[in-house]
């Protein structure tokens, strides 16, 4: 077996020093009946190209983003990923190193942590962020989770705009939780979170772009919220918007949690993500997940350690923060080394361009009859009203090679009014062709 | 006005129906550098034995229980800025909280100085 | 505890620190935001112009501030950091509890198949029908090597998946009517999420001692229930590196008293394809693609936690899930009646699932049952190499895939556990997991997982053996300065922890909030 280095002869040596008879003797304190006691039917050990072979098998039966126009967003966005990230993130001292707990030897972990948590703080316009999160929704739930301990206040108060599979993720860790609001979806982008907020609330949760694409007002939300002593926790899945966008920071967000799969990471059929997680400066004790800071070492020179770890399950055990153990390290790394290829200057003009194929996606949809675009302010996703069944009309379009949207009805199966929606996404790698097939299947489909 | 210990190395410096609690020079030795110090909200109501204030240091965090039951009605807070005053002058400038003694009996049960200076041998 | 609060200032943003030390082939290297501007990019991206934009007031003003590289640029500056981490491909990693084994390249060039990596978790079910195949076919390896009637693919780590496990349990118990059951046990020698777990699940959570012998006794068990109590944690091959011989009895006395059996799954690797947890008696256990699967660690994650499920707790398994449809394979992404709903958005980790059934593929049944067994019988062999210079809390039984040694040995040298470790660095090894498990002082944890050759445990124990009689010939300053080596000497922890500085500031920012 190709991983396993010992010869026959080398582990009969190694058991005589042990000064066992056989393997089984090791394994004396497991209950006879339970050791070895039955074939598991399980298929031999095989070599790398069979092996290959049978994933390449597998890998054939999906239709991947590349093989035709792509439409596909709801939380999770295709875009390119430089050639350098790749290579990059597989050389070994980053692939194969474990969490950097001996920060004497890690120290190149441990630095990428920090460019990292300064770059999600930029960009969210926070003053400090964390190492990473398992990917947005749970950063949410995460989130919520944090808020109550500030506040010490039990209500919590989920806008309509949410994304679904996020907001059933809070409900979970919530459950049963008669203090957990979750108002219903609102594809127009109303707003009614605002008279939602009372003396009893933690936190509102609100997302923008939110689900539907709509851009949200998050400095009322700020001002609502403050005047009754909650918190605004501020939830991005398309971490790009903020290249346009302002910084949620600037506009009162307590606590800010992003999805960063858009930055360095590939689409992975939902994972592994990368969940953000930036805050103010006050709360810094009562954030979830690892967080690296700088020091110096026994000569004086700048070093980087993780920190604060006190609040984590592993000293804290059952009063700790929360019960993460890992956090998302060679994705924030993707991430990281993404954003450092991009700089301001590229990150600006990649959201520029994000937008302008969106912009020019909404143009060419609100001509095609039967659809209409229910936005008035989007970043690169919109939601369509079409005259016929959304999640029929999907399937229709990809036997035709379009991977058209996401039919909402996917997501919120018991709402019968969402029935007729798509949330579809424009990305710098769409093109006019692609928008043009789109248009004249609907058209097609529709007529 | 007398000092009485917990076998949790919390003291207590008892004046009138006033005490200061902190933690004693040979707890602040085993936890080593604290970074730190979580106090409780002046006006809580303790229980004897309630957690009140936590102190950390970089690779623990251990609960400062109420030695007594009473009112908190000052808590230190050169603390917040500097946590290492409690390394450097636990008994004096590292003071934690104090506390109106509801029950002067329970002040009774503490140990005394030479109790808890066995306990710490 | 203080290492040094002596040091000079961090040098923060000084346009000095590049120039500072660091041997020819490790240079000092400095922060991203200090050799890179906002106006370099390595991305090449045409200005577009936008007419008609949606934005409506949305517009950022605040400035972005983010430094940008070229190409060049940034090749070199995450290659020169990475050379400042150990890694399992440059060294051995006998981190106790973290199977740090080979990461085999197969996996991550399989991982990149755009079929796998390139496919977008929403779009339609029929266009994706290889990935739940996959899903299917990881399902049915992971219940197959544990006897269990059910799995759930989505955790994202192995916390994340206690979690989970421990959800279903309470699902089960509230739809039994028990809701009254409010107490979870946790041995003592658990690793640290348990305890938080099930406290945060708000539950109490009540200690069993451990035996002298390391192992959890039946009898400590059964006076620990009672009517109250939900469910028992316990890790086997336990986190001393044991495996718990009464398990079955201690099953059965939890199933008695009208609990469940939770299994922390962070050791499978010693017993996979040997023992099937499920013959043991456990209702739910996480298993760490990451640790036992051989999924890379990445520095820190991303991991992947699936939890296997008995037939009892199957029924509350979370979505999503894929099933049998007539024609093809369904994915099943709303909760039913009992379920308890969603722990993460979408389908878990996609790229782990890949990595992990590539990793079983290639090793086969007969393979997996050989790299526990070389696991196994690699501990051992240190723990009987070393035995007679560091001492053995627990001698009474063979260990697992772990060697667990106590401080005793360096009683009177002036040296502290985390000394002799900081050591192994000087010599070229990771250090060991130190003061884990809590139940055993000065606890080194050693996990030499199947990955090692002779040749290496042999260098490693000369070498333990040799530190060992260094110390105890009083060469203090050797593992009290150590490491002298490394990029970097010991870190004052303290000080970060004081006065966090958890990201970079202009020099001039920095200045001000001094005022």
């Amino acid at each position: 077996m190709r991983y396993l280095p010992h010869s026959p002869a080398e582990r009969s040596e190694m058991l005589g020093v042990i000064g066992a008879a056989d393997i089984d003797a090791l394994f004396s304190a497991v209950p006879a009946r339970a050791l070895k006691s039955i074939d598991l039917r399980l298929p031999a050990h095989s070599p790398e190209f069979l092996v290959e072979a049978h994933m390449r098998a597998l890998a054939a039966k999906n239709r991947s983003g590349a093989d035709g126009p792509f439409f596909v967003g709801a939380g999770a966005y295709r875009h390119h990923v430089p050639a350098t990230v790749d290579h990059l993130i597989q050389r070994s001292e980053w692939l194969t190193a474990y969490t950097p707990y001996q920060p004497e030897i890690s120290q190149g972990t441990l630095q990428m942590l920090f460019e990292f948590q300064t770059q999600v703080a930029k960009l969210t316009g926070m003053d400090v962020a964390n190492a990473s999160l398992y990917d947005g929704s749970t950063g949410t739930a995460e989130a919520v989770l944090m808020a109550r301990r500030i506040t010490k206040r039990p209500k919590i108060v989920l806008s309509g705009g949410l994304h679904p599979h996020y907001r059933d993720v809070v409900k979970a860790y919530l459950k049963d939780d008669a203090d957990l609001e979750c108002l219903t979806a609102s594809p127009e982008g109303q707003g009614d979170i605002l008279d939602h907020i009372d003396e009893q609330t933690a936190a509102i949760v609100i997302q923008t772009p939110d689900f539907y694409g709509h851009l949200r007002n998050l400095r009322t939300a700020a001002d609502a919220a403050h005047a009754k002593g909650a918190l605004l926790i501020v939830v991005i899945t398309e971490v790009v918007s903020l290249g346009l966008l302002e910084a949620p920071g600037a506009l009162g967000a307590d606590i800010v949690v992003a999805e960063g799969q858009s930055i360095g990471n590939a689409l992975n059929f939902g994972g592994p993500y990368l969940g953000l997680l930036a805050t103010r400066k006050e709360f810094i004790r009562q954030m979830p997940g690892r967080i690296c800071g700088e020091t110096v070492d026994a000569e004086g020179q700048r070093g980087f350690v993780l920190t604060l770890s006190t609040r984590e399950q592993h000293i804290r055990r059952e009063k700790a923060t929360s019960n993460i153990c890992t956090n998302s390290g060679l994705c924030a790394l993707a991430f990281s080394i993404h954003m450092a290829l991009l700089g301001e200057a590229g990150f600006t003009r990649l959201a520029r361009l994000n937008h302008a194929n969106a912009c020019k996606l909404a143009d060419a949809l609100a001509a095609v009859p039967g659809v209409e675009v229910l936005n008035t302010t989007f970043f690169n996703e919109m939601t369509i009203r079409t005259s016929q069944p959304a999640a029929a009309l999907i399937e229709r379009l990809a036997m035709r090679g379009i991977l058209g949207g996401v039919p909402v009805s996917r997501l919120e199966p018991d709402d019968p009014s969402v029935s007729n929606l798509i949330v579809l996404a424009a990305t710098e790698l769409t093109t006019d062709a692609d928008i043009a097939a789109l248009c004249a299947a609907l058209a097609e489909e529709l007529a | 006005m007398t000092t009485k210990f917990t076998p949790d190395h919390e003291y207590i410096r008892v004046e009138g129906s006033t005490g200061t609690v902190g933690i004693t020079p040979y707890a602040q030795e085993a936890l080593g550098d604290i970074v730190f110090v979580e106090l409780p909200e002046v006006g809580k109501v303790l229980k004897k034995g309630d957690e009140a204030a936590v102190v950390e240091s970089v690779k623990a965090a251990s609960e400062i229980y109420a030695p007594v039951a009473g009112t908190v009605t000052e808590v230190n807070q050169e603390l917040s800025g500097n946590p290492g005053l409690i390394n450097a002058d636990p008994e004096a400038g590292g003071w934690i909280y104090k506390i109106t003694i509801a029950d002067a009996a329970e002040i009774e049960t503490l140990l005394d100085s030479d109790a808890y200076a066995e306990l710490t041998l | 505890m203080s290492m040094n609060n002596q040091g000079r200032p961090t040098g923060t943003g000084t346009s000095g620190f590049a120039a500072t030390s660091g041997s020819a082939l490790l240079p000092n290297e400095p922060l991203l935001f200090e050799i890179g501007d906002t106006e370099h990019s390595g991305v090449d991206l045409p200005d577009v112009t936008i007419s008609g934009d949606r934005l409506r007031g949305f517009e950022r003003k605040t400035p972005l501030d983010l430094a940008g590289l070229t190409e060049p640029e940034a090749m070199r500056h995450y290659v020169r950091l990475s050379r400042l981490n150990h890694s399992i491909d440059s060294g051995m990693y006998p981190l106790g509890s973290c199977t740090m084994k080979h990461n085999p390249r197969l996996n991550e060039k399989m991982a990149r198949l755009p079929g796998f990596s390139d496919i977008h978790p929403l779009q339609p079910v029929s266009t994706v029908q290889g990935a739940l195949e996959l899903m299917n076919e990881l399902s049915h390896w992971l219940m197959t090597l544990t006897n269990t009637a059910a799995v759930a693919l989505t955790p994202k780590a192995g916390a994340h998946g206690e979690l989970l496990g421990m959800m279903a349990i309470k699902a089960a118990q509230e739809a039994a009517g028990q809701s009254h059951r409010k107490i979870v046990l946790v041995p003592e020698s658990a690793h640290g999420t348990n305890p938080a777990t099930a406290a945060f699940l708000g539950y109490t959570v009540k200690p069993v001692p451990a035996r002298e012998d390391g192992t959890v006794d039946v009898e400590a068990v059964k006076a620990a229930l009672s009517p109250d109590v939900a469910a028992i944690m316990l890790t086997n091959p336990n986190t001393c590196g044991l495996f718990e011989p009464q398990v079955i009895e201690i099953a059965a006395a939890v199933h008695e008293a009208g609990a469940f059996f939770y299994c922390d799954g962070a050791n499978f690797n010693a017993i996979m394809g040997v023992v099937r947890p499920g013959d043991l008696g456990i209702d739910a256990m996480h298993i760490n693609l990451h640790k036992t699967f051989s999924t890379p660690h990445g520095g820190g994650g991303p991991g992947a936690g699936p939890v296997v499920l008995s037939e009892a707790l199957a029924p509350f398994a979370p979505v999503p899930f894929v099933r049998k449809g007539e024609k093809s394979l369904e994915l099943v992404e709303h909760a039913e009646a009992q379920a308890l709903g969603r722990v993460t958005a979408f389908h878990g980790q996609m790229g782990m699932y890949v990595r992990a059934l590539t990793y079983m593929l290639s090793h086969g049944g007969d393979g997996l049952a050989q790299a526990a067994e070389d696991a196994v019988l690699n501990a051992n062999y240190i723990k009987a190499r070393l035995s007679h210079v560091f001492s053995v809390p627990f001698p009474d039984y063979p260990t697992m895939h772990e060697a667990l040694f106590d401080d005793s040995f360096l009683e009177g040298t002036g040296v502290t556990t985390l000394d002799f470790a900081k050591a192994l660095i000087d010599e070229g090894f990771h250090p060991m997991t130190m003061y884990f498990p809590l139940v055993v002082h000065g606890a080194m944890l050693i996990e030499p997982t199947e990955s090692e050759s002779k040749q290496t445990l042999d260098r490693f124990c000369d070498v333990m053996e040799e530190l060992a009689q260094d110390a105890k010939a009083g060469n203090r300053e050797r593992f009290t300065a150590a490491p002298m080596k490394a990029p970097r000497r010991r870190l004052d922890e303290t000080r970060a922890a004081r006065q966090p500085v958890l990201k970079w500031e202009r020099p001039e920012e920095t200045l001000k909030a001094a005022e």
